[in-house]
């Protein structure tokens, strides 16, 4: 070390790096972030006067509660003549008023913490929010992080077993496809299916079309359509829906009147729903009412407590929310999917059913799309997604899916991955094929037995097989209408729908819409989180209810589900894989007996125990035969003899090259694995200390082979090598590492330990 | 706190347990709607609509399972089952916002409770028509 004095220091340190050459220019690398999916997106920072905070705005009331006489007097800090027609209903409806100033004094990070606690139960969560305050709720959730949400949310959710909901629209609105495609999600294992109509007078025909292929998939699946909120009840009351979702609520007045509703105008149609025998949950997330320009200075988390409180006060059994159509506007904002996911959780804590969203394109980023998905996934809601596409996105009314048809398979991976339960099981093609031709062929009955315009053989072919409604032929949709126009002012109603699939052959299906008819005499699925199985048993919060209390207890995928879910039908058998396995026909191995130490200057090529014999193909299919001719004549080439060799003792790479380099005459051999791994090794070197690696087998050539083997030679003779010519595919470990392991584990199984490296007359007739 | 409670409802579900006990509300027994009987046109829409009593049984056990709000629902839409289906789309209408005047909607609940004998939904309008009042929801001309 050098010592300097004080004033060479100083002038060392003075000494200034050159700024500003090149860092005015662009980055490329800046340029390509710029143009990826994420940066479509747009991002803001919080602006809480105008509600574009998704949690624990500055506006945000603290948490208060003064019960005089048997009633709420004062609530989060406004008193009872400033309630507003919101805070009124909670406090009439919302608030358990028993228990309310012990709950209301507890710690809200005491609070959070039971959410989180497995030893304290879900029941006894429900009872302590049962009694708080909007603000207190939202403080509360405040406090925790997305994985403990997650934890809460396994607790919290009220039916044991999560489920999922399927959107079934087209853009051409045919019947015989809305039937194929609802009977493909019945079958595909969705609980519930639900339309919509870019044509609203269209909604009879949609809603029987479901129905029918619906019951086709799966007896048992609940069906719904989203329409305007007289008309939806209309088609309740014929028994052309088993439930609705479209009762929207927002969390403050002026959006509830741009709604044209009232908590009680709703509330009375949940009850009017309900006397028909129609299960209904409500509407609503983060993000509605600053989008409807009337946030009014509070965070979006505290106005969705607000509507969670008044789902709840006006007796709906649940609610789909996680902002919904929204999603956009809390994505755009810090800890929005934080926020929408801490709003799913409070509607669980409530007691409330959750459909939880993903439904309505949340990101341009595949990325942000699925990590947003997995706080939902992963824990299990009673409904993962308020609505899966079985359609292309293109056919998706609802204005295009979330996940769609061609996500079905990621999401199957998913769940056998994480060994979850996201309410889809794998399917066969042909199974797929032709329950959707049933299901078609039922509706095709149903239009001729009641006289509504014909669909034809051609548009049920069409839809056994079609991608989207572009491979559908077009139909008289002024034909359409009128009918559809007719049937809806007829007193036509499902029972008359049971008769014409009766009639036509349909017996199965006539018998499923009868019972889901019987099923709203009887009225059990009006219950919290309700769906049925495949036998009409209803699953729901009194009979099935969710007891997770930590490790070993609630749901868990095991049994036959787990065989079902793991059960892909891509899963190949790993047996099957190498059964196929032969000798090369195009090499001939002579065997001459142990091999000796070569005495003039050669080339070794030491092969696997595998190699010709059991195994004949490299990961990049190349044939053996190939592959050793080539090395060979690189070799020779370069003016040096071959010698082949077997090791038997071992089946490492390092192992065979060092095998074969110790009997070189030159020192120097290849070796080469079955699969087609390659090295140069030279005698005296450690064994991982080899000359030149050739270690991703499936990007080798012939050329490659052939140049190892001039390099081989020129190392023995004191040349410079030559670069090796390869491709690159980063992707071929990932598609071959399956094959690679199943390969080398064969040639492990003909490793004889105590066998001498053999000597090999290689002929290639 | 009310602590733990037993979530499940003994007697429920129904379709499991007491199916045969079950009636639609024209009276029919659930377990003599066939399919036969459909085909035959021997079904009418009565038959395969939920009952008051059953309503109310089912309010019950969401009761008993610790749900209150939505046994108070099921509670009203057992009053409504006595609602034609006109008569309730009406009575929506009536209460979204500015759609009635305060004394519409007191004889609005006044009628409900006294030509269906529905109790507690009248309540519900009576409700809405003071907290209308109130916050300003009425129709604008009664102001």
């Amino acid at each position: 070390m050098v010592l300097r004095d004080a004033s060479g220091l100083d002038a060392l340190l003075s000494h200034r790096y050159p700024e500003g050459t090149v860092t005015h220019a662009r980055s490329k690398r800046f340029q390509k972030l710029r143009e990826r999916d994420i940066n479509k997106e747009v991002f803001i920072r919080e602006w809480p006067e105008l509600g574009l905070k998704v949690m624990d705005s500055p506006g945000d009331p603290d948490p208060s509660l003064t019960i005089k006489d048997g009633r709420i007097v004062e609530m989060d800090g406004r008193v009872e003549s400033e309630f507003d027609a919101i805070d009124r209903f909670i406090a009439l409806h919302a608030i358990k008023l028993d228990g309310a100033s012990e709950a209301m004094q507890l710690d809200s990070l005491a609070i959070a913490r039971m959410l989180v606690d497995i030893n304290v139960s879900q029941r006894e969560v429900m009872d302590v929010f049962a009694s708080l305050t909007p603000a207190r709720i939202a403080q509360v959730v405040g406090h925790l992080n997305v994985v403990e949400m997650m934890m809460a949310m396994q607790k919290m959710r009220q039916r044991k077993q999560p489920a999922d909901q399927a959107h079934v629209t087209n853009w051409k609105e045919n019947p015989a496809l809305l039937a194929a495609d609802a009977a493909e999600a019945g079958l595909r294992g969705f609980a519930e299916e639900e339309t919509t109509v870019r044509v609203s007078r269209m909604a009879p025909f949609s809603a029987l079309a479901l129905l029918v292929g619906s019951q086709v998939g799966r007896p048992g699946v609940m069906t719904q359509i989203s329409c305007e909120e007289a008309l939806n009840l209309r088609l309740a009351m014929k028994g052309l829906a088993t439930y609705a979702e479209t009762l929207s609520v927002y969390g403050t007045i002026p959006s509830f009147l741009d709604g044209d509703d009232t908590p009680w105008s709703k509330g009375l149609l949940a009850s009017a729903y309900a006397s028909r025998g129609v299960k209904s949950r409500f509407t609503s997330g983060s993000g509605s009412e600053a989008l409807m320009g009337y946030g009014l200075g509070w965070s979006m988390l505290y106005l969705e407590v607000r509507c969670l409180l008044m789902v709840k006060g006006a007796g709906s059994q649940g609610v789909q929310n996680g902002s919904i159509s929204c999603i956009a506007l809390p994505e755009s904002l810090p800890d929005g999917v934080r926020g929408v996911f801490a709003e799913n959780l409070v509607a669980a804590a409530l007691g409330l059913e959750v459909a939880a969203g993903n439904d309505a394109m949340s990101s341009h980023s595949q990325m942000r799309k699925t990590a947003k998905l997995m706080l939902q996934m992963l824990p299990g809601t009673d409904f993962i997604t308020s609505g899966h596409s079985v359609m292309p996105r293109k056919d998706n009314l609802f204005g295009g899916g979330n996940f769609d048809a061609e996500d079905m398979d990621d999401w199957l991976v998913i769940q056998r991955d994480m060994q979850i339960d996201g309410g889809l099981r794998p399917v066969q093609e042909d199974t797929v094929q032709k329950i959707r031709e049933k299901g078609a062929r039922a509706i095709q009955a149903v239009f001729g037995e009641m006289g509504f315009p014909p669909i034809t053989d051609a548009e049920v072919e069409a839809a056994v097989c079609a991608f989207s409604s572009d491979d559908l032929p077009d139909r008289d949709s002024v034909a359409d209408l009128a009918a559809a126009d007719a049937f809806l002012d007829s007193d036509k109603t499902a029972l008359d729908v049971v008769a014409a699939l009766a009639r036509s052959g349909f017996k199965d299906v006539a018998e499923s819409v009868l019972e889901m008819q019987r099923q709203r005499v009887l009225g059990d699925y009006l219950h919290t989180s309700a769906i049925f199985d495949k036998d009409f048993k209803v699953q729901c919060a009194l009979n099935t209810p969710n007891d997770y209390q930590g490790p070993g207890s609630g749901y868990r995928v095991a049994g036959e589900t787990w065989q079902q879910i793991q059960n892909i039908p891509q899963a190949l058998d790993p047996q099957k894989l190498i059964e196929d396995e032969a000798p090369d026909g195009d090499l001939v191995l002579h065997r001459l007996g142990d091999a000796l130490e070569g005495q003039v200057p050669e080339v070794v090529v030491a092969v696997g125990p595998a190699f010709g014999t059991v195994i004949n193909r490299t990961l990049a299919d190349l044939s053996h035969a190939e592959v050793l001719s080539a090395i060979v004549e690189g070799i020779e080439a370069e003016g040096l003899p071959a010698r082949v060799v077997k090791v038997w003792h071992g089946a490492d790479l390092a192992d065979i090259g060092l095998s074969g380099a110790n009997l070189s005459g030159s020192g120097i051999a290849i070796g080469l694995q079955s699969k087609g791994t390659a090295l140069i090794h030279k005698k005296g070197l450690a064994p991982l200390n080899n000359l030149e690696l050739l270690s991703m087998a499936p990007n080798l050539s012939l050329e490659s082979y052939r140049t190892l083997g001039g390099n081989a030679a020129c190392y023995a003779t004191n040349r410079a090598p030559h670069p090796v010519p390869m491709s690159i595919d980063n992707m071929a470990r990932l598609r071959l590492i399956v094959h690679t392991t199943l390969l080398h584990h064969r040639e492990v199984r003909q490793i004889i330990a105590d066998k001498p490296v053999e000597e090999l007359e290689v002929m290639f007739p | 706190m009310s602590g733990k409670e037993d979530k499940i409802a003994p007697g429920f579900p129904l379709g499991e347990r007491h199916r045969d006990d079950v009636r639609a509300n024209s009276g029919r027994p659930l377990n003599d709607l066939t399919l036969s009987d459909v085909l035959a046109g021997n079904a009418v829409e009565a038959d395969v609509a939920i009952s008051a009593d059953t309503l109310m049984m089912q309010a019950r056990f969401a009761e008993e399972a610790g749900y209150h709000e939505v046994a108070r629902n099921l509670t009203r839409a057992a009053e409504m089952t006595r609602i034609p289906n006109e008569e309730l789309l009406r009575l929506y209408e009536s209460l979204r916002p500015g759609r009635s005047t305060y004394d519409q909607l007191l004889s609005l609940c006044q009628w409900v409770t006294s030509e269906y004998d529905a109790e507690h939904t009248g309540a519900y309008i009576r409700e809405a028509a003071d907290a209308y009042r109130d916050t300003g929801l009425l129709k604008v001309d009664d102001l």
